[in-house]
């Protein structure tokens, strides 16, 4: 295994609260590493402790539950700076965001009480698991079932590219029951629980992807996670939706890292004596990535703020910032490798890890395809015909 | 049972659907136009607009099936005027 990299042990790490906390986070901590963690094809223990003592894994939650109630504009500002610095970091953070956002959403008095204050320092990390073999999207697809027995519920199926699946300590699964799906809090010390890793992933390939069975696994009646009938799918709708905004913001961060990186290396590289950042068809490059990565900023922060006013118009806000954010970052992302030339194929650049990340974020929580689909219901949903 | 309530909720459902008549009394779930993410938006509808909160007990389909019932549900939800008592 290729030996990870890691930064001399600090004395303390400072609590991130913003933007400008994050950024120093991210730059002390993760973009000088990211691509020894991706080679490695996992994240250290070192960085997930340091995340804790910077109380980044979910500072959304309410103070109740040991967060500090962070407003989610301002979570979206984290999850971009992550994503500016690494992919697999703020893949982690999204899942872990989902599973801790469903828990403090859905959950009894009692689930709260008793994984809250563990998801919120990180001590307990998450994982969302909705993907099988034969179902990505289509959760109507879902095989694995819960079926209720005296004590509980017993849980059979298998979950396929769970995000931090390798290193997860509770998942949040989504299971048949009956004719409607519910969510189960499952943790992964239960006997039956099986965690395969899944190795050469295209992208985000520190983000310890595996697929995830569950073999006649036994639940107590306290794992179902909210309401069960018409309404188990808000669970699902509305974990989707912050999955959705994370990857929106960490896509708007592979733009600004790919920005950055063009901007650095155009500086310095020159043809003819003459600074490739003063040739028109480079400048061309950058002065769209400026234009996109302010425009999907704002997206995400358009999103962000209908979330803060608990207005319905932000699950549309969030498919609009994740389908502009992510194709954006991944239309960047190949023009940063061709501006960087034979360079940008190389490990010693952050272009070819930004490429490979960018296009898995035109996948993740919902593709493209299904995010273009959407919208343009919304468009035509509207419309007095 | 509040018109208020009633007449707000129905103008958000037909506001979504406009090409469709929908009364106070009519089914959606029967009508057709209830999917995960309708139903998510109706329950933050509700909470933003009323300023309750709904708890997962609360989420059954006979609660929301009409504007009207939806609208007695918001009644049972929220908090009690100051100074009203028995």
């Amino acid at each position: 295994m290729t030996a990870l990299a890691t930064t001399a042990a600090p004395p303390g790490v400072a609590v991130v609260v913003d933007r400008e906390s994050a950024r120093e986070f991210v730059d002390e901590h993760i973009t000088p590493y990211a691509n020894d963690f991706e080679r490695a094809g996992r994240l250290p223990e070192e960085l997930l402790e340091r995340m804790s003592q910077a109380r980044l894994w979910a500072p959304f939650l309410p103070l109740e539950l040991g967060g500090t109630a962070l407003d989610l504009v301002t979570l979206g500002e984290l999850h971009e700076e992550v994503g500016r610095g690494c992919s697999s970091v703020r893949s982690l953070l999204t899942v872990h965001t989902m599973l801790s956002w469903a828990v403090a959403r859905w959950g009894t008095a009692e689930q709260r009480q008793r994984w809250g204050q563990e998801l919120a320092s990180g001590e307990t990390l998450g994982a969302f698991c909705l993907s099988e073999p034969g179902a990505g999207s289509d959760a109507t697809g879902i095989q694995t079932t819960a079926v209720r027995t005296a004590d509980g519920w017993v849980l059979n199926g298998t979950k396929t590219w769970i995000t931090n699946g390798q290193r997860a300590d509770l998942y949040l699964v989504f299971a048949r029951v009956g004719a409607s799906i519910a969510a189960f809090l499952v943790p992964r010390a239960l006997p039956g629980v099986g965690v395969r890793a899944i190795p050469e992933i295209l992208g985000t390939r520190a983000s310890m992807l595996a697929q995830v069975s569950f073999h006649d696994v036994e639940l107590g009646p306290d794992a179902l996670l909210g309401p069960s009938g018409f309404s188990s799918g808000m669970v699902l709708t509305g974990t989707l939706d912050l999955g959705r905004y994370s990857v929106a913001a960490g896509s708007v961060g592979i733009i600004q890292a790919c920005l950055d990186a063009c901007a650095s290396y155009t500086t310095q590289r020159s043809v003819g004596g003459t600074a490739i950042r003063d040739y028109q068809l480079i400048q061309a490059k950058v002065s769209d990535m400026v234009t996109d990565v302010r425009a999907g900023r704002l997206l995400v922060a358009e999103a962000g703020r209908l979330k803060d006013a608990g207005e319905p118009a932000t699950i549309v806000a969030t498919w609009v910032a994740k389908y502009f954010a992510s194709t954006a970052a991944a239309r960047h992302a190949a023009e940063a490798v061709q501006v960087h030339g034979a360079n940008g194929c190389s490990g010693n650049y952050p272009v070819a890890r930004l490429y490979r990340d960018a296009k898995v974020m035109e996948i993740i929580e919902g593709s493209n395809e299904i995010q273009r689909i959407t919208i343009a219901a919304e468009a035509y949903r509207g419309m007095a015909l | 049972m509040s018109v208020f309530e009633q007449d707000q909720i129905l103008a958000f459902i037909r506001d979504r659907y406009p090409q469709a008549e929908i009364e106070a009394t009519d089914d959606i779930f029967g009508l057709g136009y209830v999917n995960s993410l309708f139903a998510m938006e109706l329950v933050m509808f509700v909470e933003k607009t009323f300023g309750v909160a709904i708890p997962n007990d609360e989420l059954r389909i006979e609660n929301f099936q009409t504007a009207a019932v939806m609208a007695e549900l918001v009644q049972r939800l929220a908090p009690s005027p100051a100074g009203a008592g028995i």
